[in-house]
């Protein structure tokens, strides 16, 4: 949102008031995207509110996780489709939502349900939406600041040459390229440390939902399943990959060097890395 | 002047982090009384869905009157029992009685397929969940609380105004030997 915003920026040329607008657009789009962040993503999945009645079983393993972490229970949803996967979201843990695939219930046994409802719940209970606004919010105050900097060396450079002599802008000239090529190279920066902070945090969803269960195998077994199984969740989107247990998007594994640079952008760690990581448990 | 100021401000200082110390251990010292109270309400909620489970079998297996009589008997002793030994003991005889209960409706696939019963089972279940939950948040509750007040400074703050090590929450009732499985 800030980029966007530091490009419109760029092409209106406004100056300082730019910088203030880009600054006041971002701000503003953040916070509403925080306000309503779990509206938003459950609308983008076609979640629709789990039946007490029929989704029993869903029910009380999330009442019991509750209890375990001493949180307020959060409202519980159903996304119709045959992919395993499951999602989290809400602004703090009063405010909560969590939402799981049919294809989930299907496939997976008590245990590994609870597993996954564990990890959901511990990115409730550790505001991992909170964080990933901050990464979001902060890398784009980087961008601004860079732009910032453009901007006066861009005017400084300009008046050192207007009083003559080519020998003080190189420096500067050098300093302007080399911020230039920042601002350009910041969305992909600000992409792969949004990732990498998401891939911090779905680790540390994995242990704390251990945490709260007291029981590793439950998870690897879950994980092992999801390894195995290919099937796509439908009603996603890249927008909101980051939330879901498991990256629902289909992802080639070729080997390259391209594709070593496309796992800088993974939102989850490696199903693999995950299970080694909870083996040593 | 400036160093009365200065004085004040460290009086003030201190003042303030004396009452947060105390607040947070007044917290956590009301979270170990909730958490016990919690399992009790979970415990209430087996006690309250049992009879229920039981008319449900007797319709499809009334004369595996053994295993339901068991089943009642103790819940019974469960809700009289004084004191938390005796209850534990109680507990761990409805667990016992409701395991043997549902290996014996296996026999029964009418009783299997009665939604009622699944049903119950399925409760049965999240509440057995929530029973061990209750009890592992207990314990993490007495955790947390026994370390902050033996951990400097509020170690000095807790034996000033008498808070005290509270108990874990422990089965000793030979529930850690070996599972006999008997078919």
């Amino acid at each position: 949102m800030v980029l966007v915003a530091l490009g419109f920026n760029q092409l209106i040329g406004w100056g300082p008031v730019g910088i203030v607008f880009a600054l006041a657009i971002a701000g503003v789009s953040s916070a509403v995207a925080y306000w309503k962040s779990d509206a938003v993503a459950l609308a983008m999945s076609r979640a629709r509110p789990a039946d007490p009645v029929e989704y029993a079983r869903l029910h009380n393993l999330v009442e019991g996780l509750c209890i375990a972490s001493g949180l307020p229970k959060p409202r519980v949803y159903i996304v119709a489709d045959d992919a395993p996967n499951a999602f989290a979201t809400g602004r703090n843990p009063r405010h909560a939502a969590i939402a799981v695939t049919t294809g989930l219930l299907d496939k997976m046994n008590r245990i590994e349900l609870e597993a996954v409802v564990a990890h959901e719940l511990s990115h409730i209970k550790n505001y991992d939406i909170l964080v990933s606004t901050l990464a979001v919010t902060m890398v784009g105050v980087v961008a601004i600041l860079s732009d910032i900097g453009i901007r006066a060396l861009w005017w400084g450079g300009g008046r050192r040459h207007n009083n003559g002599g080519d020998r003080g802008s190189s420096p500067a000239a050098f300093l302007a390229v080399a911020g230039f090529v920042l601002l350009i190279l910041s969305p992909f920066i600000a992409k792969a440390m949004q990732a990498a902070v998401s891939r911090r945090r779905e680790a540390l969803a994995d242990m704390s939902g251990i945490e709260m269960t007291r029981y590793p195998p439950g998870l690897i077994s879950a994980l092992e399943k999801l390894r195995d199984d290919h099937t796509v969740v439908a009603s996603s989107s890249r927008a909101t990959a980051h939330l879901w247990i498991e990256h629902p998007i289909a992802l080639d594994r070729d080997e390259g060097r391209l594709s070593r640079i496309n796992r800088l952008f993974d939102t989850h760690p490696p199903l693999e890395e995950r299970i080694a990581a909870l083996r040593e448990l | 002047m400036v160093a009365l100021l200065i004085l004040l401000g460290v009086v003030a200082v201190l003042a303030i982090v004396l009452v947060v110390m105390y607040n947070g251990l007044v917290r956590l010292r009301n979270r170990i009384e909730n958490a016990w109270a919690q399992i009790d309400v979970q415990l209430r909620r087996r006690y309250d869905l049992i009879p229920n489970l039981v008319e449900t079998v007797k319709g499809y297996a009334s004369h595996e009157r053994e295993t339901l009589e068991a089943v009642t008997t103790a819940r019974n002793m469960a809700m009289s029992a004084q004191g938390p030994a005796q209850q534990a003991q109680a507990e761990n005889m409805i667990s016992g009685a409701l395991k043997s209960l549902f290996a014996l409706s296996e026999a029964y696939p009418d009783l299997k397929a009665n939604a009622n019963f699944l049903n119950l089972q399925e409760e049965l279940s999240g509440t057995e969940g929530r029973i061990a939950y209750a009890r592992q948040f207990y314990n993490d509750t007495v955790y947390k609380y026994n370390t902050k007040i033996q951990q400097f400074p509020t170690v000095v703050l807790a034996n000033m105004f008498h808070f005290n090590q509270r108990e874990y929450f422990e089965t000793d009732d030979g529930s850690r030997g070996p599972v006999q499985v008997s078919f």
